[in-house]
């Protein structure tokens, strides 16, 4: 059996491969954590470090302090590791 | 090189681009590294990543993080998939098909993807000179498929396959100079940067988009379950790795026909103070792969040995950077 190249299927025709399509927000991380970054605002100077060193993008700067989203921060005390003024602490979930 | 206006509040407002709800562990830096390489693009952006850590928990099928066009192909070939991209987007430019004045284009890969693997294509795109950013994501061993030792493995740390005991002390080669042998093929740009000093490691991203050609940009990525430390020490770490010149911070480029290296601010302070330059134990005893150096008994010799090779390697560096 021969198969020609001129029959076969051009690259129009060949589906798309794996496309992610649905935003991985939708998935909730915060449930891995099992300590909790508790931020002391009256500490908290703003500098931003913690948002940066964040693996996941949990913490935001709102009116110049740190707020940080649960739903998707997972516990790793990076940013209560790197605050140079010790303004985050580390509690654990119940 | 121009400097930019870059701070860390400006940035700080703009969105992230590989967004929450990614599946890296808690803890991972190398999750740390892609959103802060993220922040410094400056227009339309394309990303390749290279099979490994960031690809597969960043694109857990159906999701994906990214909130740019994204694409994954294999292992080997993330440098010529970017490759293709920016000869297709120039073919594009060409027939007035694009309706951006420049994209610009990132490749990420890991040490496997990168010193190994994929080490053929990254080599093809430094040769024919593709304009884009090449980011090695090092966390030293192949992290996704179980700690295999790769070519970034540094002398002495365990892995599945460089078991530390009776036969062997960890991997018992050295750490290739991946950096170096980029800075050889004539690219564009060059440097290293650690996640510690997100400000440098950011600028040193956004030269190396403004740059023409090639560039390559070498970045520390501890990793809490092959390295074997708390998920709350990885920035710790990767700044470690710079205060004790295991991991120097510089970057180069050809003027001339000469290579032009040029040490970064932490890296810098050391050259003119060498006594700021900590013990290579203090990086080596939180980390729990290189555990088998201090336990049951100090490892004298092999901790000398290393010292010595991370001496050599600093001292090399120092002259090419016009020191000493
Ligand atoms: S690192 Fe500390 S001081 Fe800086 S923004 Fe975060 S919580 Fe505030
Ligand atoms: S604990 Fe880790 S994940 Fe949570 S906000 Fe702090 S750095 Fe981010």
């Amino acid at each position: 059996m021969s198969i020609k190249i001129s029959e076969m299927a051009g690259w129009r025709e060949i589906p798309v491969a794996g496309v992610a399509y649905r935003p991985s927000t939708e998935s909730k991380t915060g449930d891995w954590r099992s300590f909790r970054p508790i931020v002391n605002e009256e500490k908290c100077t703003g500098c931003a470090l913690c948002h940066f060193f964040c693996p996941d993008g949990a913490i935001s700067l709102v009116n110049e302090k740190a707020k940080v989203d649960y739903d998707f921060c997972k516990g790793c005390g990076i940013c209560a590791e790197e605050c140079p003024v010790k303004a985050i602490e580390m509690v654990p979930e119940r | 090189m121009g400097e930019e206006k870059l701070t860390l509040k400006d940035l700080a407002a703009k969105p992230d681009l590989l967004a929450p709800g990614h599946r890296m562990c808690a803890g991972c830096v190398s999750a740390s590294v892609a959103r802060m390489v993220m922040k410094a693009t400056r227009g339309p952006t394309i990303v390749a990543t290279a099979t490994g850590c960031l690809e597969v928990a960043t694109t857990i099928l159906p999701y994906t993080a990214w909130r740019v066009p994204w694409i994954h192909n294999a292992f080997e070939n993330v440098a010529a998939t970017a490759s293709g991209i920016e000869s297709a987007l120039k073919a594009m430019k060409r027939r007035g098909a694009l309706k951006y004045e420049h994209v610009d284009i990132i490749a990420f890969g890991g040490d496997g993807g990168t010193y190994d693997i994929g080490f053929q294509a990254l080599s093809g795109i430094l040769e024919r000179g593709h304009d884009l950013l090449y980011v090695l994501y090092d966390n030293e061993a192949y992290m996704n498929t179980g700690i295999q030792r790769s070519g970034g493995t540094p002398y002495c740390a365990w892995t599945t396959t460089s078991p530390a005991g009776k036969v062997i002390p960890g991997k018992p080669q050295w750490k290739k100079p991946i950096a170096h042998i980029v800075v050889e093929h004539r690219a564009a740009y060059v440097a290293t940067a650690s996640p510690a000093y997100p400000l440098d490691l950011i600028k040193k991203v956004r030269r190396g988009l403004e740059a023409e050609g090639p560039a390559f940009l070498h970045v520390i990525a501890p990793c809490t379950r092959g390295w074997r430390f708390p998920t709350n020490m990885g920035i710790k770490l990767a700044r470690l790795a710079v205060q004790t010149c295991l991991f120097p911070l510089w970057e180069a480029w050809w003027e001339d026909g000469h290579p032009v290296y040029k040490l970064s601010g932490p890296s810098e302070a050391i050259a003119r103070r060498p006594e700021m330059k900590k013990p290579v134990e203090e990086y080596l005893k939180p980390q729990g792969r290189f555990a088998h150096l201090f336990k049951p008994e100090r490892k004298e010799e092999l901790l000398r040995r290393i010292q010595e090779g991370i001496d050599r390697e600093w001292s090399l560096l120092l002259k090419r950077a016009g020191f000493a």
